[in-house]
C-alpha cells in the first residue's frame, strides 16, 4: 500500500507525536509498505529517507505558547506537490486541528484520509471561532483515531461524530530488553519529563520527597529531562538536596535502561495528557508506576490494576503510596506482572496492524488521495 | 451604477457559495456511499468467516447450528431487517466464543489459527467500518439541516442519510484487551 503521512510539527524538535509518526512510518515499511513522511524541517535538518520536507516551520504565539507550525502560499503549494508526486492509496493526517500541515493537507486533498487526535484539549476560543473554517475540511476525513477513550470522549464533545480508538504504540521489547545500570538501582525513584514544565508535575513530587526520605533515608530520585535544576530543587529543604540526581537529557537508550534500573517510576502530571506512553515505557521495562490519577493515566494502568494510582497534586498522597509500594517488593512484583501483560496491546506489532486496518477498511474500493481540482 | 455594480458582486459570492455547498454536500454523499461500501463489505465478510467456521466441523454440532443460522440469517437479511440480523449474528458470536477455551480448541484444529485470526479481523473491523459510516453520516446530516441548502433543496434526490445502529460488541476473548493478537 502507498501511505503518505503528515507530521504538522517540525522534525527536528523532539516530542509525542513526532516520535509516534517515525515509529509508525518505520513499522509500516517493515511491513513492505510504502511510506511518505510530510514534514516541517529546515534545509539543513538531516531527514531519513521516507521524510519529505515541506519547508521551515515559523515560530508563532498560539494557544498560550510559541508553536511552530507551517501555513501561507508557499507550505500549501509544497502539500499539493507532495500529494500529487505521492500517488498515495491513502494519507494519515496527524492532528488535524492544529493550524499547521495537517489541515492543508485535509484542505487539499481528496480520497481517503485518516486521522490521528493526540491531543485532548479543553475547547478553545479560538476553536469555536474557527469551527465553520474547519469543519468544511475536516469533514473529508474517512476514518478518525482517538489514542485514548479519554481523547475520543473530548473529540466527540468538541466536533460531534465518531472515533475507533487506536492506542500509542511503544516498542515493547526495547524497553524490556535493557541493561539495568547498577548506579542506578537501590531504592530508587525515577522521574522523566520536562523540569520546569508545571504540568508534568515535577515540583508535586518534590514537596512529597521530605516525607518519603523521612522513612527511607537511603532512597534517591532520579530525574531525566530538560530545564533549571536549581530552580527545581527549591522546594526542598536543602540537606535532602543531594538525594536528587539530575541526568540532564537522556537518550533512548538510557531512559529504557534508567527504566529497567529504577524500582518505582513517578508519572505526578496534573493534566494535560490525552495518554501517557512514558508509562507503558515504564510498566514495559518492568517498573512499578505511581501516577496521578488522570482519565487518561487510569486508562493506560488498566484502572489501577496494572499500577497505582494517587489524587492529583496531592504531595502527602503520593509519598504514602510511594512508601507502601517500596517497602512492599511482594505487591511490586504483583503489579510488575500484570503490567507485562497489559502492556502487549500497546506493542507497535499490535498497534500498526490496527492502524493498518483502518487503512484497508477506507481504501477497500475507494479511489487513490489525489489533490482536489 | 454603484448600487448596480453591488448587487451584481452580492449574486455572484452568492453563488459561488451556493456552488461550493452543493460541492461540499456531493463529496459527503460520496464519503457516506464509499463507508456504506465499506461496512457491507465488513460485514459480509464477517458473515462468511463465521459461516465457515461453522461448516467447519471444529465446533460442537450446537455451537455450529446457533452460528450458522446467525450467520445465513445476517447475510439472507432484507435491508430494513439487517440491523437486527447482524446484532443477533454479534450475539451469537459472543456465546460461541463466550470462554478462552473455545479459542484454545479451535487455534487446536487443524487451519484453527487461521480461522482465529480471520475472525479476530472481522469482528474488530466491523464496528470500525460502522462508525467511520456513522461518522460521514453525521457530517452529511449537519451541513443538511442549514437553511439555506434545505429551501434550495441543495441536497437534490439523493435520500437523508441514516446511520446504521447495531449491537457490535466483539466477543470479549477475541479483543487485544482480551489477548488477541490478529495480525
Amino acid at each position: 500500500m502507498r501511505i503518505g503521512i503528515v507530521c504538522p510539527y517540525s522534525w527536528d524538535v523532539p516530542g509525542g507525536v513526532q516520535f509516534h509518526i517515525r515509529d509508525l512510518a518505520e513499522h509500516l515499511i517493515a511491513r513492505g509498505h510504502h511510506v511518505s513522511v510530510l514534514a516541517p524541517a529546515d534545509d539543513e535538518t538531516p531527514l531519513p529517507p521516507y521524510a519529505v520536507s515541506a519547508g521551515r516551520a515559523v515560530p508563532v504565539p498560539y494557544n498560550g505558547s510559541v508553536a511552530r507550525l507551517n501555513f501561507g502560499f508557499l507550505s500549501a503549494a509544497r502539500v499539493r506537490r507532495w500529494l500529487h508526486d505521492g500517488g498515495f492509496d491513502v494519507i494519515h493526517i496527524h492532528e488535524p486541528t492544529s493550524p499547521s500541515l495537517g489541515l492543508l493537507a485535509c484542505w487539499a486533498a481528496r480520497g481517503p484520509i485518516v486521522a490521528t487526535f493526540h491531543t485532548s484539549n479543553p475547547r478553545s476560543r479560538a476553536m469555536i471561532a474557527a469551527y465553520p473554517i474547519l469543519q468544511p475540511a475536516l469533514e473529508k476525513i474517512s476514518a478518525r483515531i482517538a489514542v485514548s477513550e479519554y481523547a475520543r470522549r473530548t473529540l466527540v464533545e468538541h466536533l460531534g461524530g465518531d472515533a475507533v480508538v487506536i492506542p500509542n504504540g511503544v516498542d515493547v521489547g526495547f524497553f524490556s530488553g535493557a541493561e539495568p545500570r547498577p548506579e542506578w538501582q537501590g531504592d530508587t525513584i525515577g522521574f522523566i519529563g520536562r523540569i520546569d514544565e508545571p504540568r508534568k508535575g515535577l515540583q508535586v513530587l518534590m514537596r512529597a520527597l521530605p516525607g518519603i526520605l523521612r522513612e527511607r533515608p537511603g532512597a534517591r530520585l532520579l530525574v531525566a529531562g530538560r530545564g533549571d535544576e536549581q530552580e527545581a530543587l527549591e522546594p526542598l529543604p536543602a540537606e535532602l538536596r543531594d538525594r536528587v540526581e539530575f541526568l540532564g537529557m537522556v537518550s533512548d537508550e538510557d531512559k529504557a535502561r534508567l527504566l529497567r534500573s529504577v524500582d518505582l517510576y513517578v508519572a505526578p502530571n496534573l493534566g494535560g495528557e490525552s495518554f501517557g506512553v512514558i508509562l507503558v515505557e515504564a510498566m514495559s521495562a518492568g517498573a512499578t508506576v505511581l501516577a496521578t490519577d488522570l482519565d487518561a493515566f487510569a486508562q493506560v494502568l488498566d484502572q489501577g490494576d496494572a499500577g497505582e494510582m494517587f489524587p492529583n497534586g496531592d504531595a502527602d498522597a503520593l509519598a504514602a503510596a510511594a512508601l507502601r509500594i517500596l517497602g512492599d517488593p511482594e505487591r511490586r512484583d504483583r503489579l510488575r506482572t500484570r503490567a507485562s501483560a497489559h502492556v502487549r496491546r500497546f506493542d507497535w506489532s499490535v498497534v500498526a496492524a490496527e492502524i493498518l486496518s483502518v487503512y484497508e477498511t477506507v481504501t477497500a474500493g475507494a479511489e487513490a488521495v489525489r489533490p482536489a481540482r | 451604477m454603484t448600487t448596480l455594480i453591488c448587487v451584481v458582486v452580492v449574486l455572484a459570492l452568492l453563488g459561488l457559495y451556493l456552488s461550493w455547498t452543493a460541492g461540499r454536500l456531493d463529496r459527503l454523499h460520496a464519503r457516506i456511499d464509499a463507508a456504506r461500501a465499506a461496512l457491507d463489505a465488513q460485514l459480509l465478510r464477517r458473515a462468511s468467516v463465521a459461516q465457515e467456521l461453522a461448516t467447519s466441523g471444529i465446533l460442537d454440532p450446537a455451537a455450529s447450528i446457533v452460528l450458522y443460522e446467525a450467520a445465513h440469517a445476517a447475510r439472507q437479511a432484507e435491508p430494513d431487517q439487517r440491523e437486527v440480523a447482524e446484532s443477533e449474528l454479534s450475539q451469537a458470536l459472543r456465546v460461541v466464543f463466550a470462554e478462552r477455551d473455545a479459542v484454545v480448541e479451535i487455534d487446536a484444529a487443524p487451519g484453527g489459527t487461521e480461522a482465529v485470526g480471520e475472525m479476530t479481523q472481522a469482528v474488530r473491523r466491523v464496528p470500525m467500518a460502522r462508525r467511520f459510516h456513522n461518522d460521514a453520516v453525521r457530517a452529511a446530516r449537519a451541513v443538511r439541516r442549514h437553511r439555506v441548502v434545505r429551501w434550495l433543496r441543495l441536497a437534490g434526490h439523493a435520500p437523508f442519510p441514516l446511520a446504521f445502529e447495531m449491537d457490535d460488541e466483539p466477543p470479549a476473548v477475541l479483543t487485544t484487551e482480551g489477548g488477541a493478537t490478529a495480525q
